[in-house]
């Protein structure tokens, strides 16, 4: 324990030079700034900002990496906020209530607590990377794919969350979802399905694509299609661009239980930053104290997401640096970083560089602290873009979608699925059906039929492997509890009040 | 005026030589395009060219573009149709692209376009988790001869290098290589997390992604399928233990349809300068990739039987009718 203080502090007199707190800023500046463009997530944003590093020393371009990773995660979140435009599939919790609160003028207190509980998240994580990295990995390793069944088995009951009125509407929505994740080469047989001789389908469906699409292009088009009948008006601000005391003592408790979902989550190696984020939502749905604020823009369905996020987004790198595992796109761009300045990440790494390592973890820190004091200032400026007229700033994000779609993914097939899905999102607004449904739809899909068919496949078709160990079963067991405890509070409610 | 016109046609002169030793001087801009997202295999070998093509002065700037999707078969289909003719453009492939165009049914092979160099291979290493009863190849192969179904194999995607390395081995046990029992993963990561808690009887992946695990001793390396030992390796390959498969998992560097032979000849120069600079040498060392340099005629001639035998592996294994 005191090894590993000593060794972070030599860590933070490596990352706390002058220069190297340049390259922080610098990073995440940029990682903001392409962060925020919609459709363009952190990976995509690492991979174009990679070669700028290579004239830096190992140190200055592994803080500049941590820079630009947090502000592109952070990016990704303004958008969300400030006009329902996630920059990546994990934002999209953000948006369903941080948009609402942008909309009665709530926007500084929205990006506020997204930024803080950013920062709280990553700082806690950075610490359990620090120091529990070597057990969570143990944990990490022995997820076996019948666990991971049981997760999205919990996923999926804690989607009802999003489906906003009306229950039927909601798993129409969820069922588009399911369906559009069935297209593409199936992973396990490596055969097609429903790519009717398409080559771009055979990946399937892209996230951010869809999501872009839903949120973004819909939002313009349901816009663009009101403005004559009602005027629809937007409070750019009202109150303090600040928190209040209030959003203070709601914003705490959920940017805690955002980082305990979203850390251990993210270092699962098939865990990602979206799953995390669904069920950090879905939580505080339950726990809030004033339930009928969810769908009207509450706080807490900002605040335990946004932590939830940044949680995971540091959870990833703990098979990174200790297993040499790069389990999402932005790790794998990290990894070739790394290996630049001849640094393999693996279960020696610890060992034989202890100086790199305790200076990336210590300049996570730095990032995290740096993208707190860039972006809280900025506040302020960004709910301006707000103040906007419609017309400007729904063209403008019709441009953005556009453009990263086509960054992402260059391909007019690509944009014709935007348009496609944009279309969707407006006639899915029109007719009152809840869009986030969809999404989550098309990414739990596919992960619970390989983890299941993998399962099945590793036990030679035997089904009780899925109840087999303490993880899957705790799992099925908190799934039953969020399943069912709506219907036991409702009759214990209905008990008290016969009583009076 | 005179001083200009002076300066216009020595510039035009100089211009004409330096067309016409191309060979010799830095190229204009390269584009590189990797059929695939950022982070994996064809990006990182693009990546790794943008970096060694300039350090080398092998060309004055290279730019990398990323087109993912379906086993690099876009990629090269957007390569066919918006390069043809331009003597900058280049585009990574390999294996693995090869397999994707034969199981899509893709109408753009990679006969459509300028074969320049193979450039690095990849050996596949078999390992098991330090736990586990089966310490030779030879230990393996009886098991797959009692039951194919009871030995799980896990690695990437299904129809990719790992899995036509499982098929071979069982083919070359004599089993039937449509029985394996193969779980194809997404990514090294999930895959290696399979091995390592032992869900799995065995896993198949570059040796790269195992390195670290084995020498720490969580991961037991039982065969590589390199032709002989490498240097960088301890360990015994499959064929001395008499299970004969030798297959590397290659990435090569392609050039746009229409080229004339003097375009031709200046990339593979280009490419060449690069492939023998100090900087490429480094790197190759740095990622555990074999220098496998092969170029023009005689990897034209590669890429032919090599087609042949993908197209055989992947009929055997059930992936193509």
């Amino acid at each position: 324990m005191l090894e590993t203080f000593a060794a972070l502090g030599n860590g933070f007199a490596l990352a706390l030079q002058p220069d190297k707190l340049l390259f922080a800023l610098v990073g995440v500046f940029l990682g903001t700034a392409v962060g925020v463009l919609p459709g363009i997530g952190p990976a995509l944003t690492v991979a174009l900002l990679l070669p700028v590093t290579f004239k830096l020393d190992p140190t200055g371009s592994l803080i500049m990496f941590a820079g630009i990773y947090y502000g592109g995660m952070y990016g990704g979140s303004t958008t969300a906020i400030l006009i329902n435009t996630p920059g990546e599939s994990a934002s999209m919790a953000t948006a369903l209530e941080g948009n609402k609160m942008a909309k009665a003028g709530r926007g500084g207190p929205a990006l506020a607590t997204s930024a803080i509980g950013s920062f709280v998240a990553g700082l806690i994580a950075t610490i359990g990377l620090a120091f529990l990295a070597p057990a969570l990995v143990e944990f990490a390793i022995s997820f076996t794919s019948a666990d991971y069944f049981a997760l999205m088995v919990l996923a999926f009951v804690t989607v009802s969350a999003t489906f906003g009125a009306s229950r039927l509407r909601g798993l129409t929505s969820l069922f588009i979802g399911l369906a559009l994740g069935l297209i593409g080469i199936d992973k396990l047989s490596g055969q097609q399905r429903l790519v009717f001789g398409v080559p771009d389908l055979t990946d399937g469906v892209e996230v951010t694509t869809l999501a872009v699409a839903l949120f973004a292009v819909g939002e313009a088009l349901f816009v663009a299609s009101r403005h004559k009948a009602v005027v629809e008006k937007i409070e750019a601000v009202k109150g303090s661009v600040w928190m209040t005391k209030e959003d203070w003592k709601r914003s705490w408790k959920p940017w805690l239980r955002g980082t305990l979902l979203g850390f251990p989550i993210g270092a699962l190696p098939a865990g990602g930053a979206e799953i995390p984020t669904f069920l950090s939502y879905s939580l505080e749905k339950r726990l809030c104290t004033k339930p009928e604020e969810f769908g009207n823009g509450a706080i807490e369905g900002v605040a335990g997401p946004e932590a939830a996020n940044n949680a995971s987004a540091a959870g990833t790198l703990v098979p990174l640096l200790t297993l040499g595992l790069p389990t999402s796109a932005t790790a794998a761009i990290m990894l070739a970083g790394f290996q630049q300045y001849g640094l393999n990440p693996g279960p020696l790494l610890f060992a034989e560089k202890p100086d790199l390592v305790w200076g990336l973890i210590a300049s996570l820190f730095v990032a995290n602290a740096m993208l707190l004091v860039l972006n809280l200032p900025l506040v302020g400026l960004w709910v301006r873009l707000l103040a906007i007229p419609q017309p400007w700033l729904y063209g403008g994000i019709m441009v953005f979608a556009t453009m990263g779609t086509i960054a992402a993914k260059p391909s007019v097939i690509e944009l014709g699925m935007l348009l496609v899905f944009g279309l969707m999102g407006f006639m899915m607004r029109r007719f009152d059906y809840p869009i986030a449904p969809v999404v989550i739809g098309l990414i739990l899909g596919p992960l619970a039929e390989t983890q299941l068919r993998r399962a099945l496949t590793i036990s030679l078709g035997d089904p009780s492997v899925l109840v087999k160990s303490p993880i899957s079963i705790t799992l099925y067991v908190l799934a039953a509890i969020a399943l069912l405890a709506p219907f036991f509070i409702s009759a214990l409610k209905n008990l008290g009040s016969n009583e009076d | 005026m005179t001083f200009f016109n002076r300066f216009a046609r020595a510039a035009v002169v100089a211009g004409a030589v330096l067309a016409s030793t191309g060979a010799v001087f830095a190229q204009a801009e390269l584009k590189i395009m990797a059929p695939a997202a950022p982070g994996g295999g064809w990006d990182q070998t693009a990546r790794s060219m943008q970096q060694a093509l300039v350090a080398s002065g092998a060309a004055k700037s290279a730019q990398v573009t990323n087109v993912p999707g379906a086993g690099g078969t876009i990629g090269i289909a957007q390569f066919v149709n918006g390069a043809k003719g331009d003597p900058n453009a280049l585009m990574v492939g390999g294996f693995v692209m090869m397999g994707a165009i034969l199981t899509n049914k893709s109408p753009v092979g990679l006969d459509r376009v300028t074969p320049i160099a193979r450039l690095t291979g990849e050996y596949e290493a078999i390992v098991v988790p330090a736990n586990s009863p089966i310490k030779t190849a030879k230990d393996l192969v009886a098991a797959l001869k009692a039951d194919p179904a009871k030995v799980t194999w896990a690695g990437g995607s299904a129809g990719g290098v790992d899995h036509i390395t499982a098929g071979l081995i069982a083919k070359a046990a004599g089993v039937d290589a449509t029985k394996i029992n193969y779980v194809p993963f997404s990514g090294g990561g999930e895959a290696l997390a399979a091995i390592l808690s032992g869900q799995v009887t065995a896993g198949i992946s570059g040796y790269g992604e195992f390195e670290g695990q084995i020498k720490s001793g969580k991961l037991r390396l039982i065969g590589m399928t390199s032709p002989e030992r490498l240097p960088d390796v301890d360990g015994p390959t499959l064929k001395e233990q008499g299970v004969d498969v030798v297959i590397a998992n290659w990435r090569a560097i392609f050039a746009a349809p229409d080229l004339s032979a003097d375009q031709r000849k200046a990339l593979l120069a280009t490419i060449e300068k690069m492939a023998k600079s100090k900087e490429w040498q480094d790197i190759l060392k740095q990622k555990g990739w074999a220098d496998t340099y092969l170029s023009g005629d005689a990897f034209a001639a590669y890429l032919k039987t090599e087609n042949d035998v993908v197209a055989d592996m992947l009929r055997s294994i059930g992936l193509v009718k």
